[in-house]
């Protein structure tokens, strides 16, 4: 008998498999020198930007009060989006998705771990930002944080669906570039930092419809105005069951 | 009902199309055309064949990473296609490419590996028979060929699987690392283990396999043990004991005037000769002789038994690459 074996005693129970994942690719993420400045330094030099310029006066709260539940959004499409997209596609590159899948972790567990993953870098952006606004003098209302939460949450599920679906049906590098360069358009021409009303008018009439432009206008409102807008709601709702559906659909894994 | 003893893997006629191609006019194309083989536990069933055969889209509808188009696989009893974690759970992976983030460290790769288990191996005790603690501190993406295949192996075992599939296992090991390899898959092999490997090495076949199904445009052609597969001519059905002597020698072909009729005799380029059939002592012995009586010095001399290459040349009638 083999000194090495043992007798197989199953899996570990799906929340531990998940929770497991979930773990390792926080770990993974964190230790990412470039998705830190994605995640962390370019969404606060974006939130110094807009607090030392008069970009967002006059509407209807201190600048740092307009600025910060954008600079939120931001950071779920950073983490969400392009952070986990260009994670999953050099995954899919290296075949280590197909390796996962045959471990009991499987192919839900893998998406449960991610999701989790990107959720619990999230809360460290949220605790960093709102910390860093508050020295800036942001004094959200206290009553708006659930459903600011729930908000961020459900803007994290839509741009991961999205940044799955990119990830799973180009190349890697291409998922880089798409990943990469609609993080730049998005934040700045999507609405998710700077409202509709002051963006050119070109755009201002789809940028609500976008999931940058939902997410961004629901979180200022939550925090502004104490009201969750539910056509961006649904708008983010439509999102994220359309992303989802598609990258199931197709999504490649090998 | 599945006994201890039933097969790990049974699969009976399997078909996989892919497709559509662009390059078939966006028709599909079958890369496995009814293939059937056994693997039984406490034996390395080998699939050998050439690149392009079928062998690794064979494994991978086994481990369900791949849909079948048509036949039946069974995989410790269940269907792949329809696992769920505790089927996973005993069976281990190894990818021909690997599957390891470039990123990760060894060690805590196979932890993290380890945590989807409730009962793994032993992470030191793993680690170091296979000699990942060398190279414990470097990335995946800076270790060597071979460095990378003993640790996707590792990863592959450390939940203690009941049947273990590798895909090219031997490919980019240097000779220490094969031997290290080889031995604890004969070690995992006597502890109860049933393994499936894919090779076009003969060798590999030679050396690990107690069964070898021999692949070829999408199904097996010829299945048997090694010394099965060596002792039959597969065209003919007839027993065979040819053996091959090669030499380098002055050029000229006189020598062949003294051998018996029957043995092949060729020049493969001025200077190197092949002698074929079933050769006796006494035919070793005619040539050397001739070779005294002109004090002549081969530069090379080697007898070669027939080897799987051999088999599989005469089966499909070209070379394994």
């Amino acid at each position: 008998m083999s000194k090495l074996l043992s007798p197989n005693a199953g899996p570990a129970s799906l929340p531990r498999r998940i929770v497991q994942q979930g773990r390792y690719e926080t770990i993974t993420m964190l230790r990412n020198g470039e998705q830190l400045i994605l995640a962390i330094v370019l969404p606060l030099m974006a939130l110094v930007g807009l607090v030392v310029t008069p970009l967002l006066d006059g509407l209807g709260g201190t600048r740092v009060d307009v600025a910060t539940p954008g600079i939120l959004a931001l950071c779920a499409m950073s983490t969400a989006f392009t952070g986990q997209g260009i994670a999953t596609g050099f995954d899919r590159r290296y075949g280590v998705l197909r390796f996962l899948s045959t471990t009991p972790l499987g192919r839900g567990g893998l998406i449960a771990g991610k999701i989790l993953a990107v959720l619990v870098v999230l809360l460290l952006q949220v605790v960093v930002v709102g910390v860093i606004a508050g020295f800036l003098g942001w004094q959200p209302r206290l009553e708006a944080w659930p459903a600011g939460i729930g908000l961020l949450v459900l803007g994290a599920a839509a741009f991961t669906a999205l940044g799955l679906l990119v990830a799973g049906t180009v190349r890697p590098e291409a998922t880089l570039a798409i990943t990469n360069l609609l993080w730049i358009l998005l934040g700045a021409l999507g609405g998710i930092v700077v409202p509709s009303e002051r963006l050119p008018s070109a755009v201002q009439g789809i940028v609500q419809f976008l999931p940058s432009g939902a997410l961004g206008q629901a979180l200022r409102d939550a925090f502004l105005l104490g009201a969750v807008p539910f056509p961006a709601v649904l708008i983010l709702l439509l999102w994220t069951v359309l992303a989802g559906a598609a990258a199931i659909r197709w999504f490649k894994w090998n | 009902m599945r006994s201890p003893d039933s097969p790990v893997l049974t699969i009976d006629g399997l078909i996989k199309d892919v497709g559509p191609l662009a390059s078939l006019d966006g028709k599909m194309l079958r890369v496995v055309s009814g293939l059937s083989m056994v693997a039984e536990r406490g034996q390395v069933t080998a699939l050998l064949g050439a690149n392009g055969a079928g062998k690794t889209t064979t494994l991978e509808c086994a481990q369900g990473l791949q849909k079948r188009t048509g036949g039946t696989i069974s995989l410790l009893g269940a269907d792949p296609d329809t696992a769920g974690a505790g089927l996973r759970s005993r069976v281990g992976v190894m990818l021909q490419d690997g599957g390891l983030p470039p990123s990760a460290r060894p060690i805590p790769l196979l932890r993290h590996v380890a945590g989807m288990y409730r009962n793994p191996m032993n992470i030191d005790a793993l680690v170091e028979r296979l000699g990942i603690n060398q190279f414990s501190r470097t990335n995946v993406r800076r270790l060597s060929g071979g460095q990378k295949q003993r640790l996707a192996l590792a990863a592959a075992l450390v939940g203690n699987p009941e049947i273990l599939f590798l895909d090219e296992p031997s490919a980019g090991l240097d000779p220490q690392s094969r031997q290290m390899v080889f031995d604890l898959i004969a070690e995992l092999r006597d502890a109860g283990m049933g393994i499936v490997l894919t090779t076009h090495l003969m060798d590999d076949a030679e050396r690990l396999a107690d069964y070898v199904y021999i692949i070829d445009g999408g199904h097996n052609v010829v299945e048997g043990t090694v010394s099965e597969l060596l002792k039959h001519d597969h065209t003919a059905g007839a027993a065979i004991t040819d053996r091959t002597l090669y030499f380098d020698a002055p050029a000229g072909l006189e020598f062949a005037g003294v051998l018996r009729a029957g043995l092949q005799v060729s020049e493969t380029r001025s200077g190197s000769y092949s002698i074929t059939g079933e050769l006796t002592p006494r035919d070793l012995a005619t040539l050397t002789a001739w070779w005294a009586e002109r004090n002549i010095m081969p530069a090379s001399l080697r007898l070669e038994a027939r080897s799987l290459e051999d088999v599989f040349l005469d089966i499909s009638g070209r070379d394994l690459r």
